[in-house]
Protein backbone atom coordinates (compact mmCIF):
# COMPACT_ATOMS: atom_id res chain seq x y z
CA UNK A 1 0.00 0.00 0.00
CA UNK A 2 2.99 2.56 0.97
CA UNK A 3 5.04 1.10 -1.78
CA UNK A 4 2.31 1.97 -4.54
CA UNK A 5 1.44 5.18 -2.91
CA UNK A 6 5.24 6.30 -3.42
CA UNK A 7 5.10 4.77 -6.47
CA UNK A 8 2.11 6.61 -7.60
CA UNK A 9 3.85 10.07 -5.99
CA UNK A 10 6.30 9.50 -8.94
CA UNK A 11 3.68 10.17 -11.72
CA UNK A 12 2.07 12.66 -10.06
CA UNK A 13 4.75 15.53 -10.07
CA UNK A 14 2.97 18.06 -12.47
CA UNK A 15 0.09 18.47 -9.51
CA UNK A 16 3.03 18.01 -6.47
CA UNK A 17 4.57 20.92 -8.77
CA UNK A 18 1.58 23.04 -8.65
CA UNK A 19 0.69 22.45 -4.47
CA UNK A 20 4.58 23.55 -3.81
CA UNK A 21 4.25 26.41 -6.00
CA UNK A 22 1.20 27.40 -4.29
CA UNK A 23 2.67 27.71 -0.88
CA UNK A 24 5.86 29.30 -1.84
CA UNK A 25 3.89 31.93 -3.99
CA UNK A 26 1.78 32.27 -0.37
CA UNK A 27 5.30 32.56 1.37
CA UNK A 28 7.52 34.50 -0.75
CA UNK A 29 4.35 36.90 -0.56
CA UNK A 30 4.55 36.80 3.33
CA UNK A 31 8.50 37.22 3.37
CA UNK A 32 8.79 40.00 0.45
CA UNK A 33 6.06 41.95 1.77
CA UNK A 34 7.13 45.60 -0.23
CA UNK A 35 7.78 43.31 -3.70
CA UNK A 36 4.19 41.48 -4.52
CA UNK A 37 5.11 40.91 -7.98
CA UNK A 38 7.38 38.60 -6.97
CA UNK A 39 5.23 35.70 -5.98
CA UNK A 40 3.67 36.45 -9.57
CA UNK A 41 7.00 35.76 -10.70
CA UNK A 42 7.44 32.24 -9.04
CA UNK A 43 3.72 31.55 -9.45
CA UNK A 44 4.46 31.70 -13.24
CA UNK A 45 7.65 29.62 -12.95
CA UNK A 46 5.82 27.03 -10.87
CA UNK A 47 2.73 26.73 -13.65
CA UNK A 48 5.79 26.44 -16.29
CA UNK A 49 7.71 23.53 -14.69
CA UNK A 50 4.40 21.73 -14.32
CA UNK A 51 4.25 21.98 -17.66
CA UNK A 52 7.39 20.45 -18.62
CA UNK A 53 7.05 17.65 -16.36
CA UNK A 54 3.57 17.17 -17.73
CA UNK A 55 5.24 16.86 -21.15
CA UNK A 56 7.68 13.78 -19.88
CA UNK A 57 4.22 12.02 -18.70
CA UNK A 58 3.34 12.32 -22.21
CA UNK A 59 2.17 8.54 -23.60
CA UNK A 60 2.00 6.85 -20.10
CA UNK A 61 -1.25 5.26 -19.74
CA UNK A 62 -1.43 4.26 -15.86
CA UNK A 63 -3.63 4.37 -12.45
CA UNK A 64 -2.54 6.29 -9.99
CA UNK A 65 -3.21 6.33 -6.11
CA UNK A 66 -5.49 3.32 -6.13
CA UNK A 67 -7.44 4.23 -8.80
CA UNK A 68 -8.00 7.87 -7.89
CA UNK A 69 -6.31 9.58 -10.70
CA UNK A 70 -5.44 8.23 -14.38
CA UNK A 71 -2.10 9.32 -15.87
CA UNK A 72 -3.15 9.00 -19.65
CA UNK A 73 -3.00 10.66 -22.66
CA UNK A 74 -6.39 12.31 -22.60
CA UNK A 75 -5.43 13.88 -19.27
CA UNK A 76 -2.08 14.91 -20.27
CA UNK A 77 -3.95 17.19 -22.96
CA UNK A 78 -6.08 18.39 -21.03
CA UNK A 79 -3.68 19.91 -18.51
CA UNK A 80 -0.89 20.88 -21.42
CA UNK A 81 -4.51 23.20 -22.27
CA UNK A 82 -5.01 24.14 -18.93
CA UNK A 83 -1.55 24.88 -18.07
CA UNK A 84 -0.41 26.93 -21.22
CA UNK A 85 -3.77 29.02 -20.57
CA UNK A 86 -2.38 29.59 -17.08
CA UNK A 87 0.56 30.90 -18.54
CA UNK A 88 -1.07 33.04 -20.92
CA UNK A 89 -3.09 34.47 -18.45
CA UNK A 90 -0.36 35.03 -16.08
CA UNK A 91 1.03 37.41 -19.06
CA UNK A 92 -1.87 38.73 -19.22
CA UNK A 93 -2.30 39.79 -15.28
CA UNK A 94 1.45 41.86 -15.49
CA UNK A 95 0.02 44.10 -18.21
CA UNK A 96 -4.20 44.16 -16.92
CA UNK A 97 -4.57 47.70 -14.92
CA UNK A 98 -7.33 46.14 -13.14
CA UNK A 99 -5.43 43.47 -11.45
CA UNK A 100 -2.56 46.04 -11.10
CA UNK A 101 -4.70 48.16 -9.27
CA UNK A 102 -4.95 45.97 -6.60
CA UNK A 103 -0.99 45.58 -6.06
CA UNK A 104 -1.23 44.56 -2.30
CA UNK A 105 -3.02 41.47 -3.00
CA UNK A 106 -1.47 40.22 -6.14
CA UNK A 107 -0.22 37.66 -3.48
CA UNK A 108 -3.45 36.24 -3.26
CA UNK A 109 -4.09 36.44 -6.74
CA UNK A 110 -1.30 34.37 -7.52
CA UNK A 111 -1.33 31.94 -5.51
CA UNK A 112 -5.78 31.42 -6.50
CA UNK A 113 -4.88 31.13 -9.56
CA UNK A 114 -2.36 28.21 -9.55
CA UNK A 115 -4.75 26.77 -6.81
CA UNK A 116 -7.35 26.70 -9.53
CA UNK A 117 -5.28 25.12 -11.76
CA UNK A 118 -4.24 22.60 -9.47
CA UNK A 119 -7.65 21.46 -9.56
CA UNK A 120 -8.19 21.69 -12.89
CA UNK A 121 -5.30 19.50 -12.94
CA UNK A 122 -6.91 16.91 -10.94
CA UNK A 123 -10.45 17.50 -12.63
CA UNK A 124 -8.80 16.07 -16.16
CA UNK A 125 -7.61 13.06 -14.73
CA UNK A 126 -10.05 12.22 -11.89
CA UNK A 127 -11.57 8.49 -12.62
CA UNK A 128 -13.30 8.26 -8.55
CA UNK A 129 -16.36 9.84 -7.60
CA UNK A 130 -14.96 11.40 -4.68
CA UNK A 131 -11.89 12.63 -6.88
CA UNK A 132 -14.52 14.14 -8.83
CA UNK A 133 -16.29 15.96 -6.34
CA UNK A 134 -12.90 16.92 -4.73
CA UNK A 135 -10.84 18.32 -7.63
CA UNK A 136 -14.67 20.21 -9.22
CA UNK A 137 -14.39 22.27 -5.44
CA UNK A 138 -10.67 23.22 -5.44
CA UNK A 139 -10.78 24.49 -8.93
CA UNK A 140 -14.60 26.23 -7.84
CA UNK A 141 -13.68 27.90 -4.46
CA UNK A 142 -10.58 29.56 -5.82
CA UNK A 143 -12.67 30.44 -9.06
CA UNK A 144 -15.47 31.92 -6.53
CA UNK A 145 -13.24 34.32 -5.09
CA UNK A 146 -11.35 35.20 -7.57
CA UNK A 147 -14.14 36.22 -9.35
CA UNK A 148 -14.65 39.10 -6.74
CA UNK A 149 -11.28 39.88 -6.86
CA UNK A 150 -11.25 43.94 -7.52
CA UNK A 151 -14.19 43.79 -4.44
CA UNK A 152 -14.47 47.71 -4.16
CA UNK A 153 -16.32 47.07 -7.66
CA UNK A 154 -19.79 46.29 -6.67
CA UNK A 155 -20.04 44.41 -10.30
CA UNK A 156 -17.45 42.12 -9.29
CA UNK A 157 -18.46 40.98 -6.03
CA UNK A 158 -21.89 40.86 -7.47
CA UNK A 159 -20.20 38.40 -9.86
CA UNK A 160 -18.89 36.41 -7.04
CA UNK A 161 -21.71 36.13 -5.39
CA UNK A 162 -23.78 35.15 -7.81
CA UNK A 163 -21.01 32.41 -8.80
CA UNK A 164 -20.88 31.15 -5.56
CA UNK A 165 -25.08 30.62 -5.39
CA UNK A 166 -25.36 28.76 -8.74
CA UNK A 167 -21.71 26.90 -8.29
CA UNK A 168 -23.27 25.74 -4.64
CA UNK A 169 -26.44 25.09 -6.22
CA UNK A 170 -25.21 22.74 -8.99
CA UNK A 171 -22.63 20.89 -6.47
CA UNK A 172 -25.71 19.91 -4.41
CA UNK A 173 -27.52 18.35 -7.56
CA UNK A 174 -24.35 16.57 -8.68
CA UNK A 175 -23.62 15.40 -4.85
CA UNK A 176 -26.91 14.20 -4.97
CA UNK A 177 -27.07 11.93 -8.45
CA UNK A 178 -23.67 10.60 -7.37
CA UNK A 179 -25.54 9.75 -3.95
CA UNK A 180 -28.03 7.87 -5.80
CA UNK A 181 -25.49 6.47 -8.40
CA UNK A 182 -23.62 5.35 -5.47
CA UNK A 183 -26.88 3.30 -4.18
CA UNK A 184 -27.96 1.89 -7.50
CA UNK A 185 -24.80 0.48 -8.20
CA UNK A 186 -24.19 -0.74 -4.91
CA UNK A 187 -21.57 0.74 -3.28
CA UNK A 188 -19.21 1.85 -6.64
CA UNK A 189 -17.46 4.91 -6.40
CA UNK A 190 -14.70 4.30 -8.77
CA UNK A 191 -15.96 5.09 -12.50
CA UNK A 192 -14.90 1.94 -14.02
CA UNK A 193 -16.59 -0.26 -11.12
CA UNK A 194 -19.83 1.68 -11.94
CA UNK A 195 -19.46 0.27 -15.60
CA UNK A 196 -19.18 -3.58 -14.40
CA UNK A 197 -22.07 -3.01 -12.09
CA UNK A 198 -24.66 -1.43 -14.27
CA UNK A 199 -23.29 -3.59 -17.08
CA UNK A 200 -23.58 -6.73 -15.00
CA UNK A 201 -26.78 -6.00 -13.29
CA UNK A 202 -28.87 -3.61 -15.28
CA UNK A 203 -30.53 -0.99 -12.66
CA UNK A 204 -33.83 0.94 -13.21
CA UNK A 205 -33.97 3.39 -16.06
CA UNK A 206 -36.04 6.24 -14.33
CA UNK A 207 -33.33 6.41 -11.02
CA UNK A 208 -30.14 6.03 -13.87
CA UNK A 209 -31.94 8.83 -15.61
CA UNK A 210 -32.50 10.88 -12.40
CA UNK A 211 -28.68 10.54 -11.30
CA UNK A 212 -26.85 11.27 -14.43
CA UNK A 213 -29.62 14.39 -15.64
CA UNK A 214 -28.36 15.52 -12.20
CA UNK A 215 -24.36 14.72 -12.42
CA UNK A 216 -25.11 16.33 -15.79
CA UNK A 217 -26.43 19.36 -14.06
CA UNK A 218 -23.24 19.78 -12.04
CA UNK A 219 -20.81 19.35 -14.97
CA UNK A 220 -23.07 21.39 -17.24
CA UNK A 221 -22.52 24.05 -14.53
CA UNK A 222 -18.50 24.22 -15.10
CA UNK A 223 -19.24 24.20 -19.02
CA UNK A 224 -21.89 26.95 -18.73
CA UNK A 225 -24.27 24.56 -21.02
CA UNK A 226 -27.79 25.44 -21.34
CA UNK A 227 -30.05 25.49 -19.26
CA UNK A 228 -27.35 25.98 -16.07
CA UNK A 229 -25.58 28.43 -18.01
CA UNK A 230 -27.12 31.33 -16.17
CA UNK A 231 -24.09 32.46 -14.26
CA UNK A 232 -21.70 32.34 -17.02
CA UNK A 233 -23.11 36.12 -18.65
CA UNK A 234 -22.64 37.98 -14.94
CA UNK A 235 -20.09 35.61 -13.97
CA UNK A 236 -17.83 36.75 -16.94
CA UNK A 237 -18.59 40.37 -17.28
CA UNK A 238 -18.58 41.20 -13.64
CA UNK A 239 -15.15 39.44 -12.83
CA UNK A 240 -11.93 40.98 -13.90
CA UNK A 241 -11.06 40.24 -17.64
CA UNK A 242 -8.42 38.12 -17.18
CA UNK A 243 -9.79 35.82 -15.07
CA UNK A 244 -12.91 35.87 -17.60
CA UNK A 245 -10.85 34.57 -20.02
CA UNK A 246 -9.11 31.90 -17.66
CA UNK A 247 -12.64 30.74 -16.89
CA UNK A 248 -13.65 31.14 -20.39
CA UNK A 249 -11.09 28.64 -21.66
CA UNK A 250 -9.58 26.64 -18.76
CA UNK A 251 -12.73 26.02 -16.94
CA UNK A 252 -14.40 25.14 -19.40
CA UNK A 253 -11.82 22.34 -20.88
CA UNK A 254 -11.63 20.65 -17.38
CA UNK A 255 -15.50 20.20 -17.67
CA UNK A 256 -15.37 18.87 -20.99
CA UNK A 257 -12.53 16.83 -19.67
CA UNK A 258 -14.07 15.38 -17.03
CA UNK A 259 -17.75 15.18 -18.94
CA UNK A 260 -16.00 13.42 -21.39
CA UNK A 261 -14.30 10.78 -19.02
CA UNK A 262 -16.74 10.27 -16.93
CA UNK A 263 -19.44 9.49 -19.97
CA UNK A 264 -17.28 7.50 -21.80
CA UNK A 265 -16.31 4.92 -19.17
CA UNK A 266 -19.29 4.48 -16.66
CA UNK A 267 -21.85 5.01 -19.31
CA UNK A 268 -21.38 2.88 -22.62
CA UNK A 269 -21.79 -0.97 -22.70
CA UNK A 270 -17.85 -2.43 -22.27
CA UNK A 271 -19.32 -5.60 -22.97
CA UNK A 272 -20.12 -5.28 -26.58
CA UNK A 273 -18.49 -7.03 -29.25
CA UNK A 274 -17.17 -6.57 -32.85
CA UNK A 275 -17.89 -3.17 -32.82
CA UNK A 276 -15.32 -1.58 -35.14
CA UNK A 277 -12.31 0.13 -33.82
CA UNK A 278 -13.02 3.73 -32.10
CA UNK A 279 -17.10 3.23 -31.69
CA UNK A 280 -18.69 2.55 -28.63
CA UNK A 281 -22.36 2.30 -27.72
CA UNK A 282 -24.40 3.24 -24.95
CA UNK A 283 -26.04 0.88 -22.01
CA UNK A 284 -28.63 -1.01 -23.02
CA UNK A 285 -31.85 1.13 -22.26
CA UNK A 286 -29.57 4.20 -21.18
CA UNK A 287 -29.60 6.35 -24.74
CA UNK A 288 -27.47 9.77 -22.81
CA UNK A 289 -25.77 10.57 -25.58
CA UNK A 290 -29.50 11.84 -26.86
CA UNK A 291 -29.65 13.84 -23.64
CA UNK A 292 -26.43 14.89 -24.80
CA UNK A 293 -26.85 16.12 -28.52
CA UNK A 294 -30.62 17.81 -26.67
CA UNK A 295 -28.24 19.81 -24.52
CA UNK A 296 -25.99 20.72 -27.20
CA UNK A 297 -29.00 21.80 -29.71
CA UNK A 298 -30.16 24.25 -26.85
CA UNK A 299 -26.50 25.54 -25.82
CA UNK A 300 -25.41 26.48 -29.31
CA UNK A 301 -28.48 27.61 -30.25
CA UNK A 302 -29.56 30.26 -27.11
CA UNK A 303 -25.86 31.24 -26.77
CA UNK A 304 -25.31 32.79 -30.29
CA UNK A 305 -29.44 34.11 -30.27
CA UNK A 306 -28.87 36.28 -27.31
CA UNK A 307 -25.43 37.39 -28.36
CA UNK A 308 -27.13 39.02 -30.86
CA UNK A 309 -28.62 41.67 -28.57
CA UNK A 310 -24.97 42.17 -26.49
CA UNK A 311 -23.72 45.50 -26.01
CA UNK A 312 -20.96 45.07 -23.47
CA UNK A 313 -18.26 43.42 -25.56
CA UNK A 314 -17.46 40.51 -22.38
CA UNK A 315 -20.78 39.48 -22.32
CA UNK A 316 -20.77 39.37 -26.20
CA UNK A 317 -18.12 37.18 -25.47
CA UNK A 318 -19.52 35.08 -22.86
CA UNK A 319 -22.42 34.27 -24.77
CA UNK A 320 -19.95 33.52 -27.53
CA UNK A 321 -17.97 31.00 -25.08
CA UNK A 322 -21.61 29.29 -24.09
CA UNK A 323 -22.38 28.39 -28.05
CA UNK A 324 -18.79 26.98 -28.70
CA UNK A 325 -19.68 24.92 -25.81
CA UNK A 326 -22.54 23.60 -27.40
CA UNK A 327 -19.96 23.03 -30.43
CA UNK A 328 -18.08 20.88 -28.67
CA UNK A 329 -21.14 18.77 -27.33
CA UNK A 330 -21.78 17.71 -30.68
CA UNK A 331 -18.19 15.49 -30.42
CA UNK A 332 -19.68 13.58 -27.57
CA UNK A 333 -23.01 13.01 -28.87
CA UNK A 334 -21.13 10.88 -31.45
CA UNK A 335 -19.79 8.19 -29.38
CA UNK A 336 -16.45 7.78 -31.62
CA UNK A 337 -12.70 8.35 -30.97
CA UNK A 338 -13.27 10.59 -34.10
CA UNK A 339 -15.73 12.75 -32.20
CA UNK A 340 -13.38 13.47 -29.05
CA UNK A 341 -10.75 13.93 -31.09
CA UNK A 342 -12.48 16.60 -32.65
CA UNK A 343 -13.28 18.06 -30.12
CA UNK A 344 -9.55 17.90 -28.75
CA UNK A 345 -8.45 19.99 -31.62
CA UNK A 346 -11.32 22.59 -31.43
CA UNK A 347 -9.85 23.21 -27.64
CA UNK A 348 -6.52 23.51 -29.16
CA UNK A 349 -7.87 26.19 -31.73
CA UNK A 350 -10.43 27.61 -29.25
CA UNK A 351 -7.86 28.32 -26.44
CA UNK A 352 -6.18 30.76 -28.96
CA UNK A 353 -8.69 32.56 -30.40
CA UNK A 354 -10.79 33.11 -27.25
CA UNK A 355 -7.41 34.14 -25.50
CA UNK A 356 -6.49 36.26 -27.67
CA UNK A 357 -10.01 37.95 -27.84
CA UNK A 358 -10.49 38.46 -24.18
CA UNK A 359 -6.73 40.15 -24.44
CA UNK A 360 -7.93 42.83 -26.88
CA UNK A 361 -10.71 43.57 -24.60
CA UNK A 362 -8.78 43.80 -21.90
CA UNK A 363 -6.10 46.00 -23.70
CA UNK A 364 -8.77 48.47 -25.27
CA UNK A 365 -10.40 48.41 -21.50
CA UNK A 366 -6.36 49.35 -20.27
CA UNK A 367 -6.84 52.42 -22.26
CA UNK A 368 -10.62 53.76 -22.22
CA UNK A 369 -11.45 51.84 -19.32
CA UNK A 370 -14.98 50.52 -21.09
CA UNK A 371 -15.65 47.53 -22.57
CA UNK A 372 -19.16 48.65 -24.69
CA UNK A 373 -18.74 47.98 -28.46
CA UNK A 374 -19.89 51.68 -29.21
CA UNK A 375 -16.19 52.58 -27.54
CA UNK A 376 -14.81 50.02 -30.03
CA UNK A 377 -16.04 52.51 -32.73
CA UNK A 378 -13.29 53.09 -35.19
CA UNK A 379 -10.54 51.08 -33.26
CA UNK A 380 -9.56 50.15 -36.63
CA UNK A 381 -8.22 53.60 -36.94
CA UNK A 382 -6.60 53.96 -33.32
CA UNK A 383 -4.46 51.36 -33.68
CA UNK A 384 -4.45 49.23 -36.81
CA UNK A 385 -2.99 46.00 -35.44
CA UNK A 386 -5.12 46.07 -32.66
CA UNK A 387 -7.79 46.39 -34.69
CA UNK A 388 -6.64 43.87 -37.63
CA UNK A 389 -5.79 41.18 -34.58
CA UNK A 390 -9.35 41.46 -33.08
CA UNK A 391 -10.73 40.92 -36.82
CA UNK A 392 -8.15 37.77 -36.96
CA UNK A 393 -9.70 36.21 -33.54
CA UNK A 394 -13.41 36.87 -34.72
CA UNK A 395 -13.29 35.35 -38.12
CA UNK A 396 -11.57 32.26 -36.32
CA UNK A 397 -14.24 32.49 -34.01
CA UNK A 398 -16.99 32.21 -36.31
CA UNK A 399 -15.12 29.55 -37.72
CA UNK A 400 -14.29 31.29 -41.45
CA UNK A 401 -11.51 30.01 -43.77
CA UNK A 402 -8.16 30.65 -43.25
CA UNK A 403 -7.88 31.07 -39.62
CA UNK A 404 -7.92 27.76 -37.05
CA UNK A 405 -11.51 28.49 -35.68
CA UNK A 406 -12.37 26.82 -39.60
CA UNK A 407 -9.99 23.64 -39.25
CA UNK A 408 -11.65 23.15 -34.89
CA UNK A 409 -15.41 23.62 -37.09
CA UNK A 410 -14.43 21.17 -39.80
CA UNK A 411 -13.83 18.40 -38.10
CA UNK A 412 -16.37 18.73 -35.71
CA UNK A 413 -18.53 18.62 -38.53
CA UNK A 414 -16.82 16.14 -40.56
CA UNK A 415 -16.85 13.29 -37.61
CA UNK A 416 -20.76 13.99 -36.88
CA UNK A 417 -21.66 13.51 -41.03
CA UNK A 418 -19.35 10.53 -40.69
CA UNK A 419 -21.67 9.53 -38.28
CA UNK A 420 -24.51 10.08 -40.21
CA UNK A 421 -25.63 12.41 -37.31
CA UNK A 422 -26.97 15.06 -40.25
CA UNK A 423 -29.70 17.34 -38.41
CA UNK A 424 -27.47 17.98 -36.02
CA UNK A 425 -24.88 19.18 -37.92
CA UNK A 426 -27.51 21.78 -40.30
CA UNK A 427 -28.37 22.87 -36.66
CA UNK A 428 -24.74 24.13 -36.02
CA UNK A 429 -24.06 24.78 -39.35
CA UNK A 430 -27.17 27.07 -39.03
CA UNK A 431 -26.21 28.23 -35.65
CA UNK A 432 -22.83 29.30 -37.27
CA UNK A 433 -24.56 31.67 -39.48
CA UNK A 434 -26.03 33.82 -36.88
CA UNK A 435 -22.95 34.10 -34.88
CA UNK A 436 -21.16 35.53 -38.19
CA UNK A 437 -24.10 38.06 -37.31
CA UNK A 438 -22.99 39.49 -34.10
CA UNK A 439 -18.73 39.33 -34.75
CA UNK A 440 -19.02 41.38 -38.00
CA UNK A 441 -20.98 44.15 -36.04
CA UNK A 442 -17.94 44.35 -34.03
CA UNK A 443 -16.01 44.22 -36.77
CA UNK A 444 -18.13 47.32 -38.81
CA UNK A 445 -17.94 49.34 -35.26
CA UNK A 446 -14.09 49.29 -35.66
CA UNK A 447 -13.55 49.51 -39.67
CA UNK A 448 -16.65 51.67 -41.01
CA UNK A 449 -17.21 54.15 -37.55
CA UNK A 450 -15.38 57.22 -37.39
CA UNK A 451 -13.73 57.47 -33.89
CA UNK A 452 -15.06 59.89 -31.74
CA UNK A 453 -13.39 63.43 -32.12
CA UNK A 454 -11.79 63.67 -29.26
CA UNK A 455 -9.89 60.25 -29.46
CA UNK A 456 -6.37 60.06 -30.24
CA UNK A 457 -4.60 56.59 -31.65
CA UNK A 458 -3.89 54.33 -28.83
CA UNK A 459 -0.48 53.34 -28.22
CA UNK A 460 0.65 49.66 -27.19
CA UNK A 461 4.15 48.71 -25.37
CA UNK A 462 6.52 46.04 -27.11
CA UNK A 463 5.89 43.41 -25.00
CA UNK A 464 1.89 44.10 -24.77
CA UNK A 465 2.27 43.55 -28.84
CA UNK A 466 4.88 40.38 -28.42
CA UNK A 467 2.21 38.97 -26.26
CA UNK A 468 -0.65 39.37 -28.63
CA UNK A 469 1.95 38.00 -31.61
CA UNK A 470 1.79 35.00 -29.50
CA UNK A 471 -1.66 34.42 -30.21
CA UNK A 472 -2.56 36.06 -33.58
CA UNK A 473 0.24 33.53 -35.36
CA UNK A 474 -1.25 29.90 -33.82
CA UNK A 475 -4.57 31.30 -34.75
CA UNK A 476 -3.69 32.00 -38.29
CA UNK A 477 -0.79 29.69 -38.66
CA UNK A 478 -3.35 26.37 -37.38
CA UNK A 479 -5.51 27.41 -39.97
CA UNK A 480 -3.06 26.48 -42.31
CA UNK A 481 -0.81 23.98 -40.94
CA UNK A 482 -2.81 21.65 -39.10
CA UNK A 483 -1.68 18.34 -39.43
CA UNK A 484 0.49 19.14 -35.64
CA UNK A 485 -2.37 19.34 -33.69
CA UNK A 486 -4.85 16.65 -35.15
CA UNK A 487 -2.19 13.59 -34.92
CA UNK A 488 -2.03 14.85 -31.51
CA UNK A 489 -5.32 15.26 -30.36
CA UNK A 490 -5.97 11.65 -32.25
CA UNK A 491 -2.98 10.29 -30.73
CA UNK A 492 -4.41 11.97 -26.88
CA UNK A 493 -7.95 10.52 -27.78
CA UNK A 494 -6.87 7.42 -26.00
CA UNK A 495 -8.43 7.05 -22.54
CA UNK A 496 -7.27 3.64 -19.61
CA UNK A 497 -8.70 1.52 -19.63
CA UNK A 498 -10.73 1.65 -22.86
CA UNK A 499 -9.76 0.14 -26.21
CA UNK B 1 -32.47 -2.40 8.11
CA UNK B 2 -35.80 -0.41 6.10
CA UNK B 3 -34.00 1.45 3.28
CA UNK B 4 -37.33 2.96 2.06
CA UNK B 5 -37.62 5.89 4.52
CA UNK B 6 -34.35 7.17 5.07
CA UNK B 7 -34.34 7.98 1.26
CA UNK B 8 -37.88 9.56 1.80
CA UNK B 9 -36.44 11.63 3.89
CA UNK B 10 -33.50 12.21 1.86
CA UNK B 11 -35.34 13.74 -0.85
CA UNK B 12 -37.95 15.39 0.72
CA UNK B 13 -34.93 17.67 2.25
CA UNK B 14 -32.89 17.92 -0.91
CA UNK B 15 -36.27 19.11 -2.53
CA UNK B 16 -37.05 21.60 0.16
CA UNK B 17 -33.62 22.63 -0.08
CA UNK B 18 -33.78 23.34 -3.78
CA UNK B 19 -36.95 25.24 -3.83
CA UNK B 20 -35.56 27.48 -0.78
CA UNK B 21 -32.50 28.48 -2.84
CA UNK B 22 -34.86 29.44 -6.37
CA UNK B 23 -37.05 31.04 -3.87
CA UNK B 24 -35.80 32.80 -0.99
CA UNK B 25 -34.19 36.30 -1.84
CA UNK B 26 -32.03 36.44 1.24
CA UNK B 27 -28.47 35.42 0.35
CA UNK B 28 -27.89 34.27 3.71
CA UNK B 29 -30.64 32.06 3.81
CA UNK B 30 -29.77 30.91 -0.05
CA UNK B 31 -27.16 29.42 1.53
CA UNK B 32 -28.85 28.26 4.69
CA UNK B 33 -30.66 25.97 2.22
CA UNK B 34 -27.62 24.87 0.37
CA UNK B 35 -26.43 23.74 3.14
CA UNK B 36 -29.51 21.84 3.85
CA UNK B 37 -29.34 19.96 -0.11
CA UNK B 38 -25.83 19.26 1.43
CA UNK B 39 -27.13 17.30 4.00
CA UNK B 40 -29.56 15.25 2.57
CA UNK B 41 -26.89 13.73 0.21
CA UNK B 42 -25.32 12.91 3.43
CA UNK B 43 -28.12 11.10 5.11
CA UNK B 44 -28.14 9.41 1.73
CA UNK B 45 -25.21 8.38 1.27
CA UNK B 46 -25.14 6.97 5.06
CA UNK B 47 -28.55 4.91 4.49
CA UNK B 48 -26.77 3.46 1.19
CA UNK B 49 -23.55 3.24 3.42
CA UNK B 50 -25.20 1.40 6.11
CA UNK B 51 -27.77 -0.71 3.75
CA UNK B 52 -24.88 -1.99 1.84
CA UNK B 53 -22.71 -2.56 4.76
CA UNK B 54 -19.57 -0.75 2.86
CA UNK B 55 -18.53 2.21 4.71
CA UNK B 56 -17.19 4.14 1.20
CA UNK B 57 -20.51 6.36 1.47
CA UNK B 58 -19.99 7.05 4.69
CA UNK B 59 -16.16 8.37 3.60
CA UNK B 60 -17.51 10.25 0.87
CA UNK B 61 -19.91 12.08 4.01
CA UNK B 62 -17.19 13.25 5.57
CA UNK B 63 -15.16 15.02 2.47
CA UNK B 64 -18.94 16.36 1.61
CA UNK B 65 -19.24 17.71 5.13
CA UNK B 66 -15.87 19.41 4.65
CA UNK B 67 -16.42 21.01 1.40
CA UNK B 68 -20.19 22.14 3.05
CA UNK B 69 -17.66 23.68 5.22
CA UNK B 70 -15.40 25.73 3.12
CA UNK B 71 -18.22 26.32 0.62
CA UNK B 72 -20.08 28.35 3.54
CA UNK B 73 -16.94 30.24 4.87
CA UNK B 74 -16.55 31.66 1.43
CA UNK B 75 -20.20 32.10 0.62
CA UNK B 76 -20.55 34.45 4.32
CA UNK B 77 -17.56 35.67 3.18
CA UNK B 78 -18.69 37.11 -0.37
CA UNK B 79 -21.73 38.21 1.09
CA UNK B 80 -19.93 40.75 3.54
CA UNK B 81 -17.82 42.01 0.65
CA UNK B 82 -21.30 42.68 -1.00
CA UNK B 83 -22.92 44.19 1.46
CA UNK B 84 -20.29 46.67 2.04
CA UNK B 85 -20.49 47.92 -1.48
CA UNK B 86 -24.28 48.03 -1.74
CA UNK B 87 -25.80 47.43 2.30
CA UNK B 88 -28.18 44.40 1.73
CA UNK B 89 -28.48 41.19 1.48
CA UNK B 90 -31.51 40.47 -0.79
CA UNK B 91 -30.56 39.25 -4.17
CA UNK B 92 -33.27 40.99 -6.09
CA UNK B 93 -31.36 44.34 -5.23
CA UNK B 94 -28.39 42.65 -6.51
CA UNK B 95 -29.12 43.27 -10.12
CA UNK B 96 -26.31 45.62 -12.38
CA UNK B 97 -25.54 42.39 -14.19
CA UNK B 98 -28.66 41.67 -16.10
CA UNK B 99 -29.19 40.19 -19.59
Amino acid sequence: MVDQALLSLAKFLPEITLAITFCLALLVGVIFRSRPRLSMWVALLGVVVSIALTIREMGITESVFSGMIAVDPFATFFKLIVGSSAIFIFLFSLYSAEVLSTMKRLVEYSSLLVAMTLGMYLMVGATNLLMMVLSIELTGLSSYVLAGYTKEASDSSEASLKYIIYGALSTGLMLYGISILFGLTGGAMDIYAINRALVTSPVNPIALLVASLLIIAGLGYKISAVPFHFWTPDVYEGAPITITAFLSVASKAAGFAMLIRFFKIAFIDSSAVGLPAGIWITLQGFEWNKIIAILSVLTMTLGNLVAVWQNNLKRLLAYSSIAHAGYMLMGLAILSDKGIAAVLIYFVVYMFMNLGAFYVVMLVSNKTGSEDIDSYKGLGFRSPFIGVSMVIFFISLAGLPPTAGFIGKLFIFASLLDAKWIWLAVVGAINSVISLYYYVRVVRNMFLRDPDENSGPLKFSVPEIVLLLLLVVPTLLFGLYYSPIVDFANASARMLGVH
Amino acid sequence: MELQPYLLLSAITFVIGVVGVLSRRNAIIVFMSIELMLNSVNLSLVAFSAFLGDVTGQMLVFFAMTVAAAEAAIGLAIIISMFRNKQTVNIDDINILKW
